[in-house]
């Protein structure tokens, strides 16, 4: 299966060497050697790599750099928060760390370019110099100018350099309008199952032995496969539970050669894991602790199990208002809030003009003063309008329970929406007693 | 004042230098106004003490509270630390190198007290593990590079002031302050961890002798979570994610509702970067049950708010922020009125001090307690001779004085642990007939005397069905409340209370010989009734027959215990009459008890639109003019024109005409003048009137009590309804 790589112009054991490294990538190894060329050639100026999450872009590409020794710098764009970082961490890579000294303040990307053929002149590329930007899809959300810079960055600057783009974005998702210099594009496929099994069983545990591990990957990728194919979660999955699996081998009660029986042991837990697979409800060191606990009917002390929150008396009031508004029309606010509500036809009241239900659309904004003619409405005693009343409107918001839809700076009707889901709200009504399902439009 | 300027404009005149006015402090504005100034003065420094003694009281009581899940949290903070120092040799924490160890701690909603944890977390945190640690507020950081910025500049900032003798060696770094990046913290912290003398803390703390480890980890604390933008925290996290193999990072997660807000917040590609921990803080109402205990219900802290005071801070905090912050402040507040107000609250102070207070007392205080009501009452029951000694003798007056602050203080010695027993007892009843919270039976004591109460009689009722067992640990329980009083009366009850313990145990030694026979003959019974219902069929026998089983079970001579157990809740009844008397029956009980509610409520729970109504609709209520002065209803001319354009406002319906409105403005104001000399002037408005009316109406729309409506032109429409 692994074909050794092989391209002139570099040492034979680093290529070897390469391929262990990059176990089921060595067709988009070759092709990347074969693009970047000899070290002091000219290479291709951009080249787009796309691909799913964990696919092994980022690994592959700064692999193969790193192990050839060839110049490089890998920039992740999430950190760069100003374009100057960007341009002072790709010149500190290159030009030693005294060049980015003269960047200006806030450089702009032609600021960027005079002082790379600046630097350039005096300290020409040898070797091909390669710049990844990992995450580039941020890029557009930069400057303009700096996806197509970067494309074409080879003939501005005039020099040795190829531009690496890592994205979990198609190419066609960046081309701006007005064109630009097309890179090569280059796709890294999902691993198969059989890759996923070989690169998982690459990690194992050093006390044990490789075809025990080898058969846990099994096991676990038997399992998992058919819901979670991204290796990071896999590895994570596979690091909780190796430690359940290897519980009968620990207390002598199975030999590793027994895999029925560690298969009928762990696979209770591969299930259980199976319900909060990408949920990360439990953190690892938590998932260990219960393992090891032994507490079958324990209940696990989950994230969203907590999902109870202690409301002061008025602002679950104030919640329960607030959904109220944002879920009924306020046409039939006069039915629902009005004593005497006049002769509205039942059925003619009842004629849904809205084919979907309020709940589908989600909350629809409402002004405060509807939020406190329902709350003075809902509420069973009466409420002064004191200071406090309002103020734990504001609350709310910063809970993020309501949702200020306005400006920030209109002081005058603000709106709101809420957030909380129909659960939230009805465990919170059931606390004081408010039926709020006979209250809402949607349930009549 | 006047300029040379030849132009019109404004021109700041600055107040002469001359006369400088001495800075008033607390004192100045506790003892102004009042006119007898050594008193109130003497109150004030009363005043201090107590809030100082509070102040320290509250703070052990915070401590107490946050201490468990601090702890825990201190716990795993230490764990992630050792964990990234020894990573490279474990297999499991190798496999999750590039998790960051996260805290999720969640407060609950009472947001303002969060503020005193945090501090006092991270003190602990700067004490014990790390000396890097972070606070941020969602406030500070509305863009990815605000809060980095922030984290650095603390970080950075930080050490620089701590070494300040190696100044070349680390200042440079924060000065270049061209890019802020992890980058640039990730070698900032390679050169302080590599001199371990850089980390050590400086002359400030030399004396905490604690030794940091020599990878000490940067802890991250948000304080609000939810406040936060979603972006910015992704964004810090996949950054912070890349420099796990570098730096020891570690995140504090203050959350306030729930900790699924996690998952709302952020992807999974973020949450699985990193490895969550739950602590869960007690809830506030527990916190709020303990500083009442603490403060209210205790005899140490003589001032004692009274029953509707504290269902008002009460009420505050249950239906409105749930902050115990709040809860205090609105307790000192009270406490603060009532120096102030109250003069003879020179006396609530220590017992010597105020015996000794009350041996001085001044003939104009001494007037002052013959007015107290309590005081009035008590005279009233005296014999006509004392009587008279006590309206006209001053010294008496001051011994009888000292003999009733020593019985108040013994009151309230008496009082708070009966009301704990009482608690105890009544406490673990269905349907919990008073109260679950020992402070809801404490304001129904301090409103009336409990034992008339109906729910009182229903808890006896049940106390007189209690199995065995249970009241027995009952009374195991309020033997040791009672066991550290030191009063004559409490020990007799504690002596009492044992004795009856001791008989249940008797009782239950002599009953186990008995029990074997006793329970033939109940078995002999039931099965005798039984043979006789079987009998008799027909509905009228049946019902004779039970009647008549029901008279033999009342006649039925009552077991022992049964009569041990009446005995000790006829004791216990006994206990409560005498010692949970509502505090009006005290005499001079008006020197420790608060009980101006109505002020506490106003200033603490504001009403801003009845005072605007107030305003508009009694002027004198603000302005103290007696031309203002004026019986409800009728409209003066001489209040401000906005007052008169709103009382109109009032007469109107929802849609107001304007020039209606102008006229009868206009009538109002022109009453003032009393004589309408010119007939021909009558329809035409005066322009100054008009502009006034304007401005009226003008300002009143500010308010929001009308505004402008499309519906009829020259119209305008009404806000409001109801009210004062």
């Amino acid at each position: 299966m692994s074909v050794l790589l092989q391209h002139p112009g570099y040492a034979e054991e680093r290529l070897r060497s390469v391929t262990e490294r990059l176990p089921c990538r060595e067709a988009q190894a070759c092709t990347m050697l074969a693009l970047m060329g000899e070290p002091e050639q000219y290479s291709y100026p951009s080249i787009f790599i796309y691909g799913h999450r964990a696919a092994g872009k980022s690994y592959v590409t700064q692999t193969l750099l790193k192990e050839l020794e060839l110049p490089h710098i890998v920039v992740s764009c999430v950190e760069c928060v100003s374009a100057g970082l960007l341009f002072e961490q790709v010149l500190m890579a290159f030009f030693g760390s005294s060049s980015s000294a003269s960047l200006p303040r806030s450089p702009s990307f032609s600021d960027f370019v005079r002082l790379y053929r600046q630097l350039c002149t005096q300290l020409p590329a040898n070797q091909t110099r390669y710049i990844v930007l990992d995450k580039a899809e941020l890029l557009r959300d930069m400057d303009a100018n700096f996806l197509p810079g970067f494309l074409r960055l080879q003939e501005l600057v005039d020099d040795n350099v190829t531009v690496i783009f890592l994205s979990e974005i198609v190419w066609d998702k960046f081309r701006p309008n007005t064109g630009c210099f097309e890179p090569l594009l280059l796709h890294f496929p999902n691993y198969s199952k059989v890759e996923l099994q070989e690169i998982l069983a690459q990690d194992c545990h050093p006390s044990y032995s490789p075809e025990l591990y080898s058969s846990y990957i099994n096991i676990l990728l038997g399992v998992f496969y058919s819901v979670c194919r991204d290796l990071r979660e896999l590895r994570h999955l596979a690091a909780l539970n190796f430690v359940k699996f290897c519980e009968p081998l620990e207390n002598g009660e199975a030999k590793e050669k027994d895999t029925h029986k560690l298969w009928r042991n762990i696979e209770p837990h591969l299930k259980r894991a199976m319900q909060t697979v990408y949920l990360r409800e439990v953190s690892s060191v938590q998932w260990e602790q219960q393992q090891t606990e032994e507490r079958e009917t324990a209940d696990m002390r989950v994230l969203s199990a907590h999902d109870h929150v202690e409301l002061p008396y008025y602002s679950k009031f104030l919640l329960i208002a607030a959904y109220l508004a944002s879920y009924n029309p306020a046409r039939t606010d006069r039915r629902f809030f009005l004593k005497h509500h006049g002769k509205i036809k039942k059925t003619n009241f009842l004629k849904k003009h809205e084919k979907t239900s309020n709940h589908l659309l989600g909350p629809k904004p409402f002004p405060l003063d509807r939020l406190l003619a329902i709350f003075y409405s809902v509420v069973d005693s009466r409420v002064a309008p004191t200071a406090s009343v309002f103020s734990q409107i504001s609350s709310l918001v910063t809970l993020q329970l309501l949702s200020q839809v306005s400006h920030d700076d209109q002081l005058d009707a603000p709106k709101y929406k809420c957030t909380v889901s129909l659960d939230f709200i009805r465990a919170i009504s059931r606390t004081v007693g408010f039926d709020i399902v006979r209250y809402l439009y949607d349930f009549l | 004042m006047t300029t040379t300027s030849v132009s019109k404009g404004c021109f700041v005149f600055k107040p002469s230098a001359k006369v400088k006015k001495r800075k008033l402090d607390a004192e100045d504005y506790f003892t102004n106004g009042s006119e007898d100034c050594e008193n109130s003065k003497e109150r004030f420094r009363l005043c201090q003490d107590m809030l100082d003694k509070m102040k320290s009281e509250t703070e052990l009581v915070q401590d107490e509270l946050n201490k468990m899940i601090l702890d825990s949290l201190l716990e795993f903070i230490r764990k992630s630390a050792t964990s990234f120092l020894s990573r490279e040799d474990d297999w499991a924490s190798h496999m999750r190198a590039s998790e960051i160890p996260t805290a999720a701690l969640v407060l609950g909603v009472n947001v303002n007290d969060h503020d005193m944890t945090f501090q006092s977390l991270s003190d602990r945190l700067q004490q014990s593990v790390t000396p890097f640690v972070v606070s941020v507020q969602a406030k500070e950081c509305t863009v990815v590079r605000h809060l980095l910025q922030k984290v650095l500049q603390r970080l950075m900032g930080m050490s620089v002031s701590m070494n300040e003798d190696e100044e070349e060696g680390s200042t440079d770094v924060p000065q270049k302050r061209v890019h802020c990046s992890l980058r640039a913290l990730c070698d900032w912290y390679k050169t302080v961890s590599k001199k371990p003398s850089g980390i050590s803390p400086g002359k400030k703390r030399s004396s905490s002798e604690m030794e940091f480890p020599a990878h000490p980890p940067i802890i991250l604390i948000f304080k609000d979570l939810e406040a936060f933008s979603p972006r910015v925290l992704q964004d810090l996290i996949l950054i912070c994610s890349q420099y796990t193999q570098e730096l020891p990072l570690l995140f504090i997660f203050g959350i306030a509702t729930s900790p699924s807000t996690i998952q709302r917040m952020l992807p999974h590609s973020v949450t699985s970067l990193l490895c969550i921990k739950l602590f869960q803080s007690s809830s506030c109402t527990q916190h709020l049950a303990t500083v009442i205990d603490k403060l209210v219900l205790t005899s140490q802290f003589l001032f004692k708010p009274s029953g509707k005071v504290l269902q008002v801070l009460v009420g505050l905090f249950l239906y409105h922020d749930f902050s115990v912050c709040n809860f205090i402040k609105g307790f000192k507040l009270s406490m603060l009125e009532h120096f102030h107000s109250q003069p003879l609250s020179v006396l609530c102070c220590k017992k010597e001090d105020a015996l000794a207070r009350a041996e001085r007392l001044s003939h104009q205080e001494v007037e002052r307690v013959r007015q107290l009501p309590s005081f009035m009452r008590y005279v009233e029951e005296q014999e006509p001779q004392e009587q008279v000694e006590l309206l006209t003798n001053d010294e008496h007056v001051k011994e009888v004085c000292q003999k009733l602050l020593k019985s108040l203080r013994k009151y309230h010695k008496n009082y708070f642990p009966i009301l704990r027993c009482l608690h105890e007892l009544t406490a673990s009843l269905p349907k919990y007939p008073l109260g679950k919270q020992i402070r809801e039976l404490h304001v129904t004591c301090l409103e009336r005397k409990v034992w008339e109460t109906e729910e009182y009689e229903t808890a006896l009722q049940l106390l007189r069905l209690l199995a065995k067992d249970e009241l027995v640990s009952v009374l195991h329980k309020c033997i040791e409340i009672l066991n550290p009083g030191k009063t004559k009366k409490i020990r007799e009850a504690l002596r009492q209370l044992q004795d009856f313990t001791a008989k249940f145990q008797q009782l239950d030694a002599c009953t186990d010989s008995s029990a074997v026979e006793m329970h033939t003959e109940g078995g002999e019974g039931d099965t005798a009734s039984g043979h006789s219902l079987q009998k008799k069929t027909d509905l009228f026998h049946l019902q004779k027959t039970l009647l008549q089983m029901k008279e033999s079970c009342r006649t039925k001579k009552r077991s022992p215990f049964e009569l041990l157990r009446n005995q000790a809740v006829e004791y216990i009844d006994g206990l409560v009459r005498m010692h949970l008397t509502p505090p009006e029956s005290q005499p001079l009980y008006e020197v420790c008890y608060y009980t101006s509610s109505g002020t506490l409520r106003r200033h603490l729970n504001a009403t801003p639109r009845t005072s605007i109504q107030t305003a508009l609709s009694h002027p004198y209520y603000y302005l103290q003019n007696e031309a203002l002065r004026s019986e409800a209803g009728a409209i003066s001319s001489a209040a401000p024109d906005i007052c008169i354009a709103y009382k109109l406002h009032l007469e109107c319906g929802r849609l107001i005409n304007l020039y209606d409105w102008l006229e009868a403005y206009t009538t109002v104001v022109s009453a003032a003048k009393s004589d309408s000399p010119d007939p021909s002037e009558k329809g035409k408005v005066d322009e100054v009137r008009h502009a006034r009316f304007i401005r009226a109406v003008s300002e009143l729309e500010f308010l929001g009590f009308v505004k402008s409506t499309k519906q009829k032109t020259d119209h305008v429409a009404r806000l409001t309804w109801g009210g004062c």
